[in-house]
């Protein structure tokens, strides 16, 4: 039957998907196998757009960082007149990695080596004697820093991407844009990342990872001793509150890959829902922030940003997530069981100071490898994939929950099926 | 006046270096052996345990830079209260860990204690694999009558990331 796709050729080999019957199965060499790495690299990292950099990160013309995306390591800049750019951190000479600092302002770069020097848009800027190299030496631009092959951004967010026909970075991320809407909205003096990252690896395959930062499932049983914690520090109205809030607790997904669950947790929220251990203060505080939202917004987004919370992943590797604070993560592979991952906090520009205090605490409380919950995600996670090494006899994960639901909810699994659907198609070599 | 010298001292004996380092020996072996409600009995009721990101040193503040681990005494008290569940899972089953320090050095005093400054190797072993996390250690000693107590306790890695680490899951 000519048109027709041949089932084995989209269902069964890396996952089993039926709507029908409410079944969703992926299989564990996924998480694996070398071969299924390699695909992933070529089909997935080096045609997907993939997270850089936040702007405020470059706040003054002449900035730069570096930093390895996709096992790449690249340059972020801006130049004199404080445009963006995105080079390859590798000499045009004989490779080695020119920019050597984590950050700082340069208007040129020049690498230790040999000397090769560029200024901050790339330019071979080395002057040799004469009859060294051939008149012709560099028209091309091959001897300039190599650019990523594409940058672009949306509300200071900016992201690369390695394929120089990539669709645009707006419609690879389509509604789910407003995921990145949401978080700059937070604030009416722009969002900034707060000085410091948290960075670490995982012995456990990355689409662990993507998973586990929407998985409303696991969070009662994994982080029982945090919503101990949370319980201890809230008081037992709380718990009744929490029966409440399941009426407000959704997954919305997108195409490509995207999705993020929206729900209402017990924990306070720094932009906007005070909290009793914040006190009169705190609580007059948050109440004007959601005065200023309402003006500002208008009131159905004022609820989104001060009362609701939100996990979202963006197809292949960044999640944001709007919960007691804001994390801005992600992370790759290195072999198929370990990655490496870099988490940000993201705070509005401004933010008084007691604000700032309350929200680093609520990060720190749940959020990062020293918090109350994120160290029981990495042991579930290196868990998952120790037994994953039973995949021959054992080869199927389950992710079907709630997939026989008309409206799914952030604990059911519909936000994992949409990413690995997407995850399928493009291993299957679709574009 | 040699004689008024050893009295004044009676009186208000300055610690010697031995003191401190006896200090962090039974520190270390407390919480080498998970006893960790004996271990927070060492902290004074308004003290500070903290781990700042790589590069942050002792200028750093909590409130303005993101860090790994900034407990004061009440969030220090739930750190030591889920280590000690079962369902605190990175750490049950117990990983094993032995802690090294060395390089005790007195950095000085003021009105907030005598601070006092150490070299750390931590090891760390579960599931086959032994991490090893490094780094320097500074504390700040207040008396307590005979006893002394930590006032703040900031650990600064000397590791630019925690890998192949992945988490602070024990207590540095």
């Amino acid at each position: 039957m000519p048109g027709v796709v041949k089932p084995d050729e989209h269902n069964g080999r890396w996952i089993v998907d039926d709507p029908a019957a409410g079944v969703f199965k992926v299989n564990r060499n996924a998480f694996t196998s070398q071969e299924v790495l390699e695909l992933e690299r070529e089909r997935i990292f080096d045609r997907a757009w993939l997270y850089l950099g936040h702007a405020s990160e470059l706040s003054k013309p002449n900035d730069f960082l570096t930093r390895s995306v996709a096992g790449r390591e690249l340059i972020f800049n801006r130049n004199r007149k404080g445009e963006f750019q995105a080079f390859f951190n590798t000499c045009p000479h004989r490779g080695a990695q020119v920019v050597r600092e984590p950050t700082g302002n340069a208007i040129s770069f020049k690498c230790f080596y040999h000397g090769w020097a560029f200024n901050n848009n790339g330019k071979f800027a080395t002057r040799s004697t004469p009859g060294t190299y051939p008149e012709s030496f560099n028209c091309a631009g091959d001897v300039d820093l190599p650019k990523v092959p594409r940058l672009e951004s949306h509300r200071g967010f900016f992201f690369i991407n390695y394929d120089v026909d990539a669709e645009p970075l707006a419609d690879f991320l389509g509604d789910a844009i407003q995921i990145l809407d949401i978080v700059s909205d937070h604030s009416p003096n722009g969002m900034e990342i707060v000085g410091g990252t948290h960075e670490y690896s995982i012995r456990a395959n990355w689409k662990l990872l993507l998973e586990n930062s929407y998985d409303g499932y696991h969070a009662a049983e994994t982080h029982e001793t945090y919503f101990d914690y949370l319980m201890a520090e809230l008081g037992p109205e709380t718990l009744a509150d929490i029966k409440t809030l399941q009426e407000i607790n959704r997954a919305h997904t997108f195409p490509k890959g995207h999705a993020f669950t929206e729900a209402r947790a017990p924990w306070g929220r720094p932009v906007a829902r005070s909290i009793p251990t914040w006190g009169e203060e705190g609580k007059a505080q948050e109440a004007a922030m959601v005065a200023e939202l309402n003006e500002r917004v208008g009131p159905e987004l004022a609820l989104r940003i001060a009362d609701r919370d939100r996990n979202a992943g963006f197809f292949p590797n960044l999640v944001i997530n709007d919960i007691m604070a804001i994390t801005v993560r992600t992370f790759y592979p290195v072999q198929p069981d370990l990655m490496l991952v870099r988490s940000w906090a993201l705070a509005p520009v401004g933010e008084a100071p007691e604000a700032r205090h309350r929200r680093l605490n609520n990060f720190l409380e749940f959020l990062g490898p020293g918090g109350f919950a994120t160290p029981d995600d990495v042991e579930a996670l290196e868990c998952a994939q120790r037994g994953y090494a039973s995949a021959k006899f054992a080869p199927w994960n389950d992710i079907s929950r709630g997939m026989l639901r008309d409206q799914p909810r952030a604990d059911d699994e519909s936000q994992m099926r949409t990413f690995w659907r997407e995850w399928n198609r493009r291993i299957q070599g679709g574009r | 006046m040699i004689m008024g010298d050893v009295m004044a001292d009676a009186v208000q004996r300055p610690r010697t270096r031995a003191d401190y380092e006896d200090f962090l020996y039974r520190e270390a072996a407390l919480l080498d052996q998970w006893r960790l409600e004996e271990w927070f009995a060492l902290f004074a009721p308004d003290a500070t345990y903290e781990v700042p990101t790589f590069g942050k040193g002792l200028d750093a503040r909590p409130d303005s830079s993101l860090f790994y681990i900034a407990d004061d005494h009440a969030r220090l008290r739930h750190r030591v209260d889920r280590l000690l569940k079962m369902t605190a899972h990175a750490e049950w089953p117990r990983s094993a860990h032995v802690r090294m320090i060395g390089n005790v050095r007195i950095e000085g005093g003021d009105e907030s204690g005598t601070q006092v400054m150490c070299s750390f190797v931590t090891y760390r072993s579960k599931n086959n694999i032994t991490d090893t996390y490094i780094g320097h250690a500074a504390y700040t000693f207040v008396d307590e009558g005979e006893d002394l107590l930590i006032r703040a306790k900031r650990i600064m890695l000397g590791m630019n990331s925690l890998q192949p680490h992945g988490k602070i899951s024990i207590i540095l």
